[in-house]
């Protein structure tokens, strides 16, 4: 599989706290192809971007700050490298797209400057050519009359521009990985559409991968080729996107399909009843038990693995357990 | 609930500016912000009306001042017919039990320090009701929001954010008003806990038959609950009409441009996507004529001059569109 | 609250100054049980004895104990912390919520006072108003309780400006809850971290003023046991007998530096960033 560019086995951040161990991201595995953008979907604390710091190896530093497992990236492993080598790959390799543009980009540098300092850091290239890729990226997300708008301050952009210039600071080290985390949740509809719309255009472009952390099924939905749901640390379901919304297998993916108010659909909506568990505090069984219409007594004790039940989707749930019938 | 039933609220002519002063010891031109610019609807007894719109439309300021927290520059609101910007401060006090709000940040409304009962209690207590009843509504009101009893004594922070709203609610509904504003009550919520809030919202109002005011950035949450829908772009209202006609027949084309903006959890549909050019402009000077021609995909001449008249296009369908209007003639 | 203990006692100093305070205190309480000889009573013929087995912290030039000196002088200290730190609180915080909250002419009028006040050094400001009011315990206190009144005005004028424009006092004049109940149920108990703190690092203050004030002379009639007043005495003396000059020193620094430490570590115990609110 030569075009795997991502392989997470079996990942895992804890924390430690005085109230116990926060299971974070608890085991997950996916893999990300180039040119392919995955959809990491779930609900706050489900740990989708604890795993995204993971990956660029922005947890794990501190001593109550647990990572195991593999992160293969172009074959070699994230987690073991060294931090300078890190450095050069965060940036560069793999470009990061954050929530809220204004704390992304630093206040007191021009939007120029600051895309310009990527290839300056990483290809050591010279102030007027890194200039000139800075106003290139500018182009390249969409922003009319580059060039001066290259030369202006983070606030004197607005909301929509902020996350299109984040993008073409990510952008600027040619990196084959973006992660965004949550990019458009920050923004309005109408400038939520153009940003979806540009990540799409440069996939085509660059052939990055792209993993797309959001809380937004809609979202998934409108550009990413697969998902995978993720439940209070742990991936429960992992399809392609078609699949998953045509055909969702776990009670969780269902319910929260069901949550969803639909335009034109005025249909009583049928929440999942209940509250997420605590992370410091799981039982041994399926996290999604308390909750589950469908629980019965194994899942009170064993968290199940992903099932198989189709060549490409997966389901964490005992439901789809065909030896056991 | 389609049908024109009694009126509860007017607004007629209501404008909010905002004055920003210009800085310091050099005199800088002053600036106005036009948050509420010359807004006139009507909300029915026991309807939802849904407000929907992107930042800075003034949405938020407009349930503000439906509710008198914030004074109205120029124009009336008439509740059960009578002019509440005409009322005295005392008049107004005793009037407030009549109408309530439901705010956004479940982490921020409820004060920290006080728990859970005395929360829901105050209004009760600000208007002189008795320690024994009061214990009894905090009872049925906790029920009612699907709060367990036993938890009337713990503070807001040993809460999860859909419960916190859900005291929110109990505390708007503890003087029985006839009319709340729910400013985006559920943004702030995971969407399985904003399933619950909002279904939670419609049976209370079957069972009460409150009016709502439901304002929200997001148009599928607003076509689930509302009955009507009222869009607003920097400060005007756009578009107002029945929720299923203006879903299915949307005549203003910004409202075009929202719908076909949102993301829709199904991937077999690729539609056709209305994409609005440009940013949204600041409501510092806005726009002149339309504020939305800057914008528009069908903007003429005329859209930069004059503003749009707020033309009834069909029965209980309003838009402000030059383009609209000239269709119709 | 369970979470505030945890917090203080993890501050080791901040529990050792706790503990001298409540010692100080405990002293004052009991100081007639606890002194071996009357803190008045004059007796020429052992003046100036240094310490020794009858006389524990020696005597002063008329022969007094100083021990039992010291231990009455701890009530002195207490009172007119008490007093004068609880005037300026109450007076502070009252026009600090009033400032705050109503804001406009209010606004500015209790600020430029404020203002005023904050430009004197502490010192110069209660010597100025002890030679307007004359020298006595009572008008000693008023005095330093005056020189404190805008910090804590300062402070609870901060603190309302900062709560004022929170959801939960929206929500509560959305509701028809008049002001003045507003202030006192939802904006004072959410402002009162930040003046606990003050408190306790006023009170360390108001001992070195009323001994500082006592030492030019200005403060209690001159027979009274105050740590100042032994330390003003004993400045004749000291060349000759250290201990005179020393233990109020020792007496005085110990006060103060405890209800400094207790005050740094109640400030950190209270911090509401480092609270886990939303947890």
């Amino acid at each position: 599989m030569e075009d795997v560019l991502l392989d997470v086995k079996e990942l895992k951040t804890h924390f430690k706290t005085e109230k116990g161990v926060v299971k974070a991201v608890d085991g997950i595995s996916f893999q990300v192809r180039r040119g392919e953008i995955l959809g990491i979907v779930g609900e706050s604390g489900c740990g989708k971007s604890i795993t995204s710091q993971s990956i660029l190896r922005l947890v794990g530093y501190k001593r109550n700050e647990l990572v195991s497992g593999q992160v293969l990236f172009e074959g070699e492993d994230l987690l073991t490298k060294k931090e300078k080598n890190m450095l050069a790959i965060r940036g560069s390799k793999i470009g990061l797209i954050a929530q809220d543009p204004m704390t992304s980009l630093n206040p007191v540098y021009t939007v120029g400057n600051q895309i310009a300092e990527v290839p300056m850091i990483h290809e050591k290239a010279s102030k007027k050519s890194a200039w000139q890729t800075a106003i290139a990226m500018l182009k390249k997300v969409g922003i009319p009359s580059a060039e001066d708008r290259a030369d202006q301050y983070p606030h004197q952009f607005s909301g929509g521009m902020r996350q299109r210039g984040v993008i073409g600071m990510a952008l600027a080290g040619n990196p084959s990985l973006l992660i965004a985390d949550e990019p458009t949740t920050a923004l309005d509809v109408t400038i939520q559409a153009q940003v979806l719309d540009l990540m799409l255009k440069l996939r085509d472009e660059t052939n990055a991968g792209i993993i797309m952390i959001t809380h937004d099924l809609g979202v998934v939905a409108e550009i990413c080729d697969k998902v995978a749901v993720m439940y209070a640390g742990k991936i429960v379901e992992q399809a392609p996107v078609e699949e998953l919304f045509a055909n969702p297998k776990h009670p969780y993916t269902k319910g929260l399909l069901k949550s969803l108010p639909k335009l034109g659909d005025k249909e009583r909506l049928q929440p999942v009843e209940g509250q997420p568990p605590n992370l410091n505090d799981l039982h041994e069984g399926c996290r999604f038990a308390d909750r589950c219409p469908f629980v019965f007594d194994k899942c009170h004790t064993e968290h199940p693995p992903l099932f198989s039940t189709d060549s490409n989707h997966r389901t964490a749930c005992y439901l789809y357990d065909e030896e056991a019938e | 609930m389609q049908t024109k039933t009694k009126e509860l609220v007017r607004v007629e002519g209501l404008k909010k500016h905002f004055k920003l002063s210009g800085g310091g010891l050099r005199k800088e031109p002053e600036q106005v912000v036009k948050a509420v610019d010359d807004l006139n609807f009507s909300v029915y007894e026991g309807e939802t009306l849904g407000i929907v719109g992107e930042s800075g439309c003034g949405k938020s300021t407009m349930g503000r001042l439906l509710l008198r927290l914030l004074e109205p520059t120029e124009g009336n609101i008439y509740f059960e017919n009578r002019d509440i910007t005409t009322f005295s401060k005392q008049e107004l006090r005793e009037k407030r039990r009549e109408f309530q709000m439901i705010f956004q940040d479940p982490y921020a409304s409820l004060n920290p320090r006080m728990t859970v009962k005395e929360i829901i209690e105050e209004p009760l207590r600000t208007y002189k009701e008795k320690q024994a009843e009061r214990s009894k509504r905090v009872q049925t009101l906790l029920d009612a929001v699907g709060i367990p009893e036993s938890y009337k004594n713990r503070y807001p922070h040993e809460f999860s954010g859909g419960q916190r709203q859900r005291i929110g609610i109990a505390r708007s509904l503890a003087l029985n008003p006839k009319f709340i504003v729910a400013d985006e009550p559920v943004a702030a919520l995971d969407v399985s806990i904003q399933a619950q809030v909002l279904n939670l919202m419609k049976d209370l109002q079957d069972e009460f038959g409150f009016t709502y005011l439901f304002i929200a950035h997001d148009l599928s949450v607003v076509n689930y609950i509302s009955d009507r829908i009222g869009v607003m772009y920097l400060g005007k209202m756009v578009e107002l009409a029945d929720s299923d006609k203006l879903y299915n027949n949307p005549v203003h084309p910004y409202t075009q441009a929202l719908l076909s903006a949102i993301p829709v959890p199904d991937p077999t549909r690729k539609k056709e996507r209305v994409m609005l050019t440009g940013e949204l402009p600041s409501p510092v000077n806005p726009p002149s004529g339309c504020r939305f021609h800057t914008r528009c995909p069908l903007a003429q001449d005329i859209c930069k001059q004059v503003e749009p008249e707020w033309i009834e296009v069909e029965e209980n369908h309003f838009a402000a569109c030059h383009v609209v209007k000239e269709r119709l003639s | 609250m369970i979470d505030f203990w945890k917090r203080f006692k993890q501050n080791h100093m901040a529990v050792i100054g706790f503990v001298i305070i409540l010692i100080i205190l405990l002293t004052a309480i009991f100081a007639k049980w606890l002194t071996p000889y009357d803190p008045y009573e004059m007796d020429p013929v052992n003046r100036l004895q240094s310490p020794n087995g009858e006389f524990w912290f020696g005597t002063d030039q008329f022969g007094r104990d100083i021990f039992s000196r010291i231990v009455y002088g701890a009530r002195i200290s207490l009172q007119v912390g008490i007093i004068a730190v609880g005037f300026s609180f109450i007076v502070g915080t009252i026009m600090g919520l009033i400032a705050g909250y109503s804001g406009g002419w209010v606004d500015n009028l209790i600020s430029r006072i404020t203002d005023v006040l904050f430009s004197f050094p502490d010192i110069l400001l209660a010597l100025v108003i002890m030679a307007i009011l004359g020298s006595s315990l009572n008008n000693l206190m008023l005095a330093i309780g005056i020189v404190y009144v805008p910090i804590f005005a300062r402070i609870a004028r901060g603190t309302v400006l900062n709560i004022k424009d929170s959801l939960y006092i929206e929500a509560a004049r959305s509701m028809g809850v008049r002001p003045i109940t507003i202030l006192w149920r939802h904006i004072l108990p959410n402002a009162m971290a930040p003046l606990i703190v003050q408190i306790t690092l006023s009170f360390a203050f108001a001992i070195l003023a009323e001994a500082a004030l006592s030492f030019l002379g200005l403060g209690v009639s001159p027979d009274t046991p105050s740590w100042g007043i032994m330390l003003s005495e004993a400045k004749d003396w000291m060349e000759l007998s250290w201990w005179t000059a020393i233990f109020p020193g020792i007496a005085i620094t110990l006060a103060v530096f405890s209800f400094n430490i207790m005050g740094d570590g109640l400030r950190d115990a209270l911090d509401p960033r480092l609270r886990n609110e939303k947890s």
